[in-house]
């Protein structure tokens, strides 16, 4: 089973990022996966830096996916999809259409989890346009993905988003920009001050949601570690682990350790329970509501 | 200028669509009464002797039937969605609105004339979108997800071989349609996997005092004081505190009760080269739906007849308000400050 690195979605600048993937390189993570995902405003590296951590993170023998924007309004925003799509060297993970139609029937490529891919024929839709991986909508359920599993599509891998803040909506409007009271046009990137979103509260104090930009995020962070023995016995072929701004070090360790032997299963479940600051979730994998966190045994 | 823009009103039921039809609806969309689409609530929707019956009564007034078949088939249950889509077709339905790219698939195969619609609920927001499934499933019109500015909505036109469709009035979506988990989040169901947004069936009020307060699932939503009038607790609509904010109580973090109305654009819209206005409500009730469609067909009437002279009449408004949601109305993303 190979583990990879989800898409930073949050707005880490430039030196925060060249670091990120500076330690990256010595992570005993398969896959990267680069690029601006949420917002074509934020700029803080250029179509060339993202190529030069390509390159690096590829010389250590990492595979490495470019993935593209989620919500994809403009002229500007399709022609660097485009420059991206046609890099020539580096495969793509489309989130929308959009992308697809640039690669499809042309060279391999990665479904996202924006790719709205339910069903069975639908997967098999997505193979037959070049897809080699995808990545489950994230409110598909473990028992359809079970399903699934058993009827795909001959070589067609299957990646499992695993841990992180789940990317749950998207919108024209910049939430980040509205709790700060500007207007999307001046936003003065002012998302670069939440490395890991803006906590959305209930007024009873539950964490609930957390804004990052145009984009919602889950209040609590999936953590499908103790699913493991499960998600291996189904052929899962990649666990998703997504970027926060704190202790992905040891979170990526622990789940390889997991990975590679079953009797570190437990500690590992503790130890990655008690890194970052959210608290878990895993409904959607148990087929209930996301935000739950249903313990024990795996129906 | 000859162009025309069609109004497309909602149907949950019989008599929505009689009324529809009846006010001067182009087009009315309607659902089978099951998950296969968006607005999967109880008591609504149509059987298939409904079905036949809706159509006849529309097609007999010049009206045209599509059929909203715009939620993805769930793993194991494609049958249900080939099911509708072969029904819809035999019956006559003018059109078929789809968001599953593999039932547009099965639908080009086995329905090769029959006309598709992208539904809002496929995401597509761009002319390279668009254009992918306008190739690959023949897909002839698109709606417009409620996410776009006016030049971002001429900008799809310009580039997209498709009719364009856009809402104009009613409930607004703050998210992408078809890419907010949202509601499966708090719930449990989405509208891409079961048809229904912050279903019912979560809600729960509680009153204490003065005091209302509204729950989904359990997280409170909003919170209602003496006089306030309460919403429907949808939860991007709700009070809430955003750590860090300007706002240190309670605000509508996500976006506000309100709804889209587009009568103060029209001409606008219809210079773009947009071919229709769908009004959003299957939910709604007839009476709604009547006056809603009569208001609307008012309009446009005015617009097409003289889109130069058209004025946007304060009736017209005070109507609209008077059945909106939070009793307001907004352009919602097609005006850049909204965003």
């Amino acid at each position: 089973m190979k583990l990879s690195l989800g898409p930073i979605q949050y707005f880490w600048d430039r030196d925060t990022v060249m670091r990120f993937y500076e330690r990256t390189e010595e992570l005993p993570v398969d896959i990267v996966y680069l690029g601006e995902v949420v917002c074509a405003k934020r700029r803080a590296l250029t179509t060339k830096d993202w190529l030069d951590i390509a390159d690096r993170l590829a010389a250590r023998g990492k595979e490495v996916v470019l993935s593209t924007l989620v919500l994809v309004e403009a002229a500007s925003e399709l022609s660097r999809m485009r420059r991206i799509a046609e890099n020539g060297r580096f495969r793509i993970e489309a989130n929308d259409m959009a992308a697809v139609s640039m690669v499809c029937n042309r060279v391999p490529f990665i479904a996202g989890p924006h790719i709205n891919i339910y069903n069975r024929e639908t997967l098999k839709l997505i193979a037959d346009l070049g897809a080699i991986r995808w990545v489950p909508p994230l409110e598909l359920g473990g028992d359809a993905i079970a399903q699934l599993q058993s009827q795909r599509p001959e070589g067609m891998e299957t990646e499992v988003f695993a841990f992180g803040r789940l990317p749950l909506a998207f919108s024209a409007r910049c939430f980040t920009a509205r709790a700060h009271r500007l207007p999307k046009d001046s936003c003065q990137f002012c998302c670069a001050d939440h490395p890991d979103g803006m906590d959305l509260e209930t007024r009873e104090g539950q964490q609930f949601l957390a804004l990052n930009g145009i984009q919602v995020q889950s209040g609590h962070t999936v953590n499908l570690l103790p699913e493991l023995p499960v998600l291996q016995e189904l052929g899962v072929d990649v666990l998703r682990l997504s970027p926060q701004s704190k202790d992905m070090e040891t979170v990526i360790s622990w789940f390889r350790r997991a990975v590679d032997d079953d009797a570190m299963l437990e500690e590992a479940a503790v130890a990655v329970a008690r890194a970052g600051s959210a608290s878990p979730c895993n409904g959607f994998w148990r087929g209930a509501a996301g935000m739950d966190w249903l313990a024990g045994l795996n129906p | 200028m000859n162009r025309r823009l069609e109004l497309v009103c909602p149907a949950g039921s019989m008599p929505a669509l009689r009324t529809a039809v009846d006010h001067g609806a182009d087009a009315v969309y309607l659902g089978f009464r099951n998950a296969t689409n968006a607005r999967n609530f109880a008591g609504l929707n149509f059987d298939n002797n409904d079905m036949r019956r809706g159509i006849e009564y529309a097609h007999q007034h010049g009206a045209r039937v599509f059929l909203a078949l715009n939620t993805y088939a769930r793993v194991g249950q494609w049958a249900d969605w080939t099911r509708a889509a072969d029904t819809a077709a035999d019956l006559g339905a003018d059109a078929i609105i789809l968001a599953d790219p593999g039932l547009m698939r099965y639908c080009r195969e086995r329905h090769p004339t029959l006309r598709l619609h992208l539904s809002v609920q496929a995401s597509a927001t761009n002319p390279e979108a668009i254009g992918f499934y306008a190739r690959q499933f023949g897909v002839q019109r698109v709606v417009l997800p409620r996410v776009l500015s006016l030049s971002q909505v001429r900008y799809v036109i310009s580039g997209a071989p498709v009719e364009v469709e856009v809402f104009g009035f009613g409930s607004l979506c703050v998210m992408v349609e078809g890419r907010c988990a949202l509601s499966s989040y708090v719930t449990g169901e989405s509208p891409n996997t079961c048809g229904v947004c912050s279903p019912a069936k979560a809600v729960r009020w509680e009153e204490a005092g003065s005091v209302r307060r509204s729950r989904l699932n359990g997280v409170l939503i909003d919170v209602y004081g003496p006089g306030e009038s309460a919403g429907y607790p949808t939860l991007c609509k709700g009070r809430f505190v955003v750590q860090g904010g300007a706002d240190q109580s309670p605000a509508y973090a996500l976006e506000e009760p309100t709804s889209l109305n587009v009568l103060g654009i029209l001409p606008e819209l219809l210079k773009s080269g947009v071919a229709a206005i769908k009004v959003e409500g299957r939910q709604r009730s007839p009476a709604y739906v009547g006056q809603v469609t009569r208001v609307l067909r008012t309009a446009l009437d005015a617009c097409m007849h003289d889109p130069d002279g058209y004025v946007v009449q304060p009736e017209w408004i005070v109507e609209l308000d008077r059945l909106a949601e939070g009793r307001q109305h907004t352009l919602g993303a097609i005006e850049r400050a909204w965003q």
